[in-house]
């Protein structure tokens, strides 16, 4: 059922988050804060060296240490062939997945994972991975992309041949793929072009930095079945990538999700989990392990950085007649950075007809990359959107103007393929033009800048049950870790259905034995999907209680209707009864046909895609070149916000992260390619005086293949922010920032560079 | 018959020497796999286990049973996550 026009008395209110006073309060529990008794304390040794060749791990010494219950390696695992696997968040390598928890021959990064202790304190941990003895040969190292695609640099993988060229390479690299799309003639193009703007752009990478580090509990039974309790965006990725690992049944595990403090991505692969699990069988008890910040930072992947070009040409009238760009992305050690998305988001907010853009995938001494908000995105769009800036500047014409007369709209094909449709991104722009942060006058010293960004949003597999319990009162299950509000959407959408208020329904988050499988909360997905399946559910339930009703009234059930949480009869023909509400058919439950309960999975399609436009007015501190963001405001098509509240929550959030990777973050490497800034005192992310208050704007363009009409809204928000800045101090300063992080250093010796 | 469109950046060009775009006779996302594995060994697994379709501009990732009415616009490009 769709009920996109209806009127809606849950679906669009702002109810209190039901997670809140959990969390404000401390109960709430997070992965970290598990505990059972007898319980060993897992620590793992890692690579001091960006990259060496492990000669010999003796371990002996930890083992004979009290108290030290266990010692992996490598050897302890089993060694996993090659096999591509497209779950989670991405394209996985079996391989490289266990060789990223478990270094095997190699270490390939500061950090690399290669022996684990189980042990009875930490300190004792602690202790027992000072004895492990390692012998390295240290390697040379290669961190920055365009050096490790360089002749001669240093290879990480001598299995690794360029994919995506012809002929297949024969001689190994550090270029994992290349990719193209092409549309049109570019080169055709530009020559039909009156101006031609070109730039080369770089950014750092930069960590999701959620506030919890990694963590997870593991009891390894001696009949084989395994418990863990891990923080995730997802616990059905965490059994099955831990199954595959260790090559188990999945059945013999059962992931109970704790609280997630925070993923962004981030948490959609498995670091530690393997490794408890075998640390708990060798030692016959529980263990439990939790990352350190630095382990954070030297371990789990951050996104990639990059290096860009980008050419575009214009008619006088600003018609784009032709766009080049290539992307090289740091994958990390291994491959697999977000370059298809990177080539495919960064002109697809635009009708051009003619694109040529070339991606490579790289290796490098660094941390694999991992998911975040909409990965590649941001990348791409920070030098696409800054090289816009300077297209208006050249023709003269105002940047929202330029971006409005080349927008995508519905049947624009895009440079990738597909026809866009049911998008909303016209209808962002009207509302940047008609906001007053646009028209407000500039005040002296200020700059403003636009930029635009899109994300495609996913659908996938999902599984909800909703209950009514004994009294009426209604428990809608999932199998979506809540990282951005879905036990409040889900339950508002249940509530809609049932005709309930939202605090009848109490959503939670069920674990891998209780509910059927559910792809991970990433791409924006669960309220989309996860939403449909519980939306299902629930229509489910109303079919059946209406069931019940005609049951008791003894009428056939086509004569009922349900409406505000009741069965009435549909009509006077129908006959004169009271309306049963849901109490009432639940008492009577065991008599109309046993327990109340529907369970609905999907594998959900149409995501739709979501456009956004942010505004940012910035000044400039020309003697310690500090921006500071004056005001900021984030427009976007968020389909049918559900809770409204939340939405403007997510956007805001990833506004704040993206002015963090804007102006602050990135990695810092010594010569011997190791992090020298890994916490939060020296990775500076965005704090409360940095970021103004963001406005969100929601522009509601429905999503058709959505009962509410309901579209991701998690991932845009970071895409438009680092170009929305460089164009607000290009704008403010006359300098065209086009490396990333925008920080005080760079942008003093830019002033410094300009005379 | 649908017109499929291999985008360009998908990989799925080794399998086809070049080519990106054919006919299939196919009136689901599964028969056009097994269609194109059969013109194209190698394709249709790529197609199944690495790329989306995109319908109409619509995107299905691992829909067996999404529908290809003749006229549509097909496209196939790579599977898309997120964060």
């Amino acid at each position: 059922m769709n009920y996109i026009d209806s009127s809606l008395k849950v679906v669009g209110t702002r109810p209190i988050r039901p997670d809140g006073v959990d969390k404000v309060t401390g109960r709430a529990v997070f992965a970290a804060d598990t505990r059972a008794s007898g319980m060993l304390w897992g620590k793992i040794l890692r690579s001091p060296h960006a990259h060496a060749r492990i000669v010999s791990i003796d371990t002996a010494k930890a083992e004979a240490l009290k108290g030290v219950f266990a010692v992996v390696t490598a050897a302890d695992f089993p060694d996993i062939p090659s096999e591509e696997a497209f779950v989670g968040e991405g394209p996985v390598n079996f391989r490289d997945l266990a060789l990223n928890c478990m270094a095997r021959g190699k270490v390939l990064y500061e950090g690399h994972a290669l022996a684990a202790v189980a042990a009875s304190t930490q300190a004792i941990a602690d202790a027992a991975l000072a004895l492990i003895d390692v012998k390295y040969e240290v390697l040379p190292h290669v961190i920055d992309v365009e050096a490790a695609m360089a002749p001669g640099a240093p290879v990480l993988h001598d299995d690794m041949f360029t994919s995506g060229v012809n002929p297949k390479p024969t001689k190994a690299s550090n270029i994992a793929k290349v990719v193209t799309f092409k549309k049109g003639d570019a080169d055709a193009g530009f020559k039909d072009a009156d101006v031609i703007v070109e730039g080369v752009y770089t950014t750092q990478p930069v960590h999701q930095a959620y506030i919890e580090p990694h963590a997870c509990m593991a009891t390894y039974a001696p009949d084989g079945q395994v418990q863990l309790h891990s923080s995730s965006q997802g616990h059905f990725m965490v059994r099955a990538y831990t199954a595959k690992l260790l090559d188990m049944n999945m059945s013999n595990i059962r992931v109970n999700p704790a609280e997630i403090g925070g993923g962004f991505g981030g948490k959609t692969l498995v670091y530690l989990e393997p490794v408890a699990v075998m640390l708990s069988k060798k030692s016959g008890r529980t263990v439990k392990m939790q990352m350190t910040r630095e382990d954070v930072f030297r371990a789990s992947g951050p996104t990639s950085g990059a290096w860009m070009e980008v050419k575009i040409g214009a008619k006088k009238d600003g018609t784009i007649v032709a766009a080049k760009q290539v992307l090289k992305y740091q994958a990390g050690a291994f491959a697999g950075s977000p370059i298809g998305p990177g080539c495919m988001c960064g002109f697809a907010m635009y009708d051009l007809p003619n694109v040529d853009v070339v991606g490579y995938d790289v290796v490098s001494n660094r941390p694999k990359v991992a998911a975040y908000r909409a990965p590649g995105a941001p990348i791409t769009s920070f030098a696409v959107e800054s090289l816009m800036d300077e297209l208006a500047l050249k023709l003269g014409i105002d940047a929202l103007t330029l971006r409005q007369k080349n927008a995508a709209t519905n049947g624009t094909k895009t440079h990738y393929g597909p026809t866009h449709v049911n998008i909303g991104f016209t209808a962002v722009l009207d509302a940047v033009k008609a906001h007053p942060h646009w028209k407000a006058p500039l005040k002296e010293g200020h700059g403003r800048g636009l930029a635009t960004g899109f994300w495609f949003n996913i659908g996938g597999e999902s599984t909800a049950q909703v209950h009514v319990n004994e009294d009426g009162s209604v428990t809608a299950a999932t199998g979506s870790p809540d990282i951005g509000g879905s036990r409040a959407s889900i339950g508002m959408m249940v509530a809609e259905v049932l005709g309930v208020p939202a605090t009848a329904v109490r959503t939670i988050v069920a674990d891998t034995a209780s509910i059927g499988f559910t792809h991970v909360t990433g791409g924006s997905r669960v309220t989309f999907a996860t939403g449909m399946a519980a939306t299902q559910a629930a229509e489910k339930v109303v079919d059946d209680l209406k069931k019940r009703a005609a049951l008791t009234w003894d009428i056939p059930v086509e004569a009922v209707e349900w409406k505000d949480g009741k069965a009435y009869p549909a009509g006077s023909n129908a006959g004169a009864f009271e309306p049963l509400d849901l109490a009432t058919l639940a008492l009577k439950a065991a008599r109309t046909g046993g327990p109340l309960i529907a369970e609905v999975s999907v594998n959900a399609q149409g995501a739709g895609a979501g456009f956004g436009a942010h505004i940012a007015d910035v000044s400039v501190d020309k003697e310690t070149g500090h921006v500071k963001i004056e005001r900021y405001t984030a427009i976007q098509d968020v389909g049918k916000a559900i809770h409204p509240s939340y939405v403007e929550g997510q956007i805001q959030g990833g506004a704040a992260q993206g002015i963090g990777w804007a102006l602050n973050e990135e990695y810092i490497y010594n010569a011997k390619g190791l992090m020298e800034n890994a916490g939060f005192l020296d990775y500076r992310v965005p704090v409360a005086s940095d970021v103004p208050m963001i406005e969100a704007v929601l522009v509601e363009v429905p999503n058709p293949r959505h009962p509410f009409g309901a579209r991701g809204v998690g991932e845009v928000p970071i895409v438009p922010p680092m170009a929305a800045i460089a164009n607000a101090i290009r704008s403010a300063t006359g300098l065209r920032m086009a490396d990333l992080p925008m920080s005080p250093p760079k942008v003093r010796a830019a002033f410094d560079a300009a005379g | 018959m649908p017109t499929v469109v291999l985008s360009s950046g998908s990989a799925g060009q080794q399998f086809t020497a070049g080519q990106t775009e054919f006919e299939v006779e196919a009136t689901n996302f599964r028969r056009l796999v097994l269609e194109l594995e059969r013109r194209f060994p190698g394709l249709g697994r790529q197609v199944e286990d690495c790329m989306a379709i995109a319908i109409d501009g619509e995107i299905f990732q691992d829909a067996y049973a999404a529908e290809l009415k003749p006229g549509s616009e097909i496209v196939l490009i790579p599977k898309i996550g997120g964060g």
